[in-house]
């Protein structure tokens, strides 16, 4: 492989691999807060009946 | 149902996206004017294309939507529009970093870079304007309508590089260019190739997202049962 503008082809690609990893997390993220909400939300109404 | 299907485009998606990188990063040859700094573009116009795809599906959900007013299709709009929105980063980076080494600048105010920024902040818009409204039935129908018309800017996004032939690289897919090869078939293959990779990631996170707007749907209903029954 040639050398020029190889550190920036690095920059790319984890920039591309960071950002799509980056929205995985945040997407993991409000999963486990939904979650938890709607449990919530669940167990309170079960315990007002 | 959902979640194994989510689990088996995973199953696909992820040993492809590796087996891209590897091939993307060692087998392809460096381009020979630009040397390594081209496979950058292996990431750039496929994270574009599926960012397309998103938009357009956001666009026939709204449509859709305001057709048969069903809560369903707005769904859709959300998730494939935030899902176009993550692509889309990924194509304006990803472009920046490679004029940064082959223009000498991190930005031109080129037409195809300008209205893919207004596009991308359109639909940033959105999201915003989605969040600022409660009432469900005002939020779903004022978000179809700005996704409708922020579809036009998509579309001189897509037309851009043939209307105005300025620093941006003009069409090089040949399905673009009328069959006319304009880079080695392999690059382009390679390119085909890696959207598909990326394709089936953005599906993935699309489906993820929809299944979030149907569990808030259902948490705002508890929310009201609860509200209701106090």
């Amino acid at each position: 492989m040639d050398e020029r503008n190889i550190t920036y082809m690095f920059y790319g690609l984890a920039v591309a691999w960071g950002l799509l990893a980056l929205y995985a997390v945040l997407l993991g993220l409000r999963e486990r807060d939904l979650t938890k909400q709607l449990d919530t939300l669940k167990r309170m109404i079960e315990e007002k009946k | 149902m959902r979640t194994k299907v989510i689990l088996g485009l995973g199953a696909v998606a992820l040993p492809l996206l590796l087996r891209n990188l590897y091939v993307i990063m060692f087998l392809v040859p460096d381009e020979m004017e630009q040397g390594p700094i081209y496979r950058i573009f292996y990431y750039h116009l496929p994270a574009f294309l599926v960012a397309a795809c998103g938009y357009l599906t956001a666009l026939v959900a709204s449509v859709m939507y305001l057709v048969k007013k069903d809560q369903k299709y707005d769904a859709i709009a959300v998730a494939a529009t935030e899902t176009a929105l993550a692509f889309a980063a990924v194509n304006l980076v990803t472009g920046m970093i490679w004029g940064r080494i082959i223009w000498g600048i991190w930005w031109a105010w080129d037409p195809r870079l300008t209205w893919a920024l207004i596009s991308w902040l359109v639909y940033f818009g959105y999201l915003m304007l989605r969040s600022a409204i409660d009432d469900p039935t005002e939020r779903a129908k004022n978000s179809a309508v700005l996704s409708i018309f922020g579809s036009a800017s998509v579309a001189v996004t897509w037309k851009a590089i043939e209307w105005w032939r300025t620093q941006h690289p003009g069409p090089v897919l040949s399905i673009r260019t009328g069959g006319v090869q304009k880079i080695d078939p392999m690059m382009e293959n390679m390119i085909y190739v890696n959207f598909l990779a990326l394709l089936l990631l953005g599906v993935i996170f699309m489906l993820v997202r929809l299944r979030q707007e149907e569990v808030q749907r259902e948490i705002d209903g508890l929310r009201r049962y609860a509200h209701a029954a106090n």
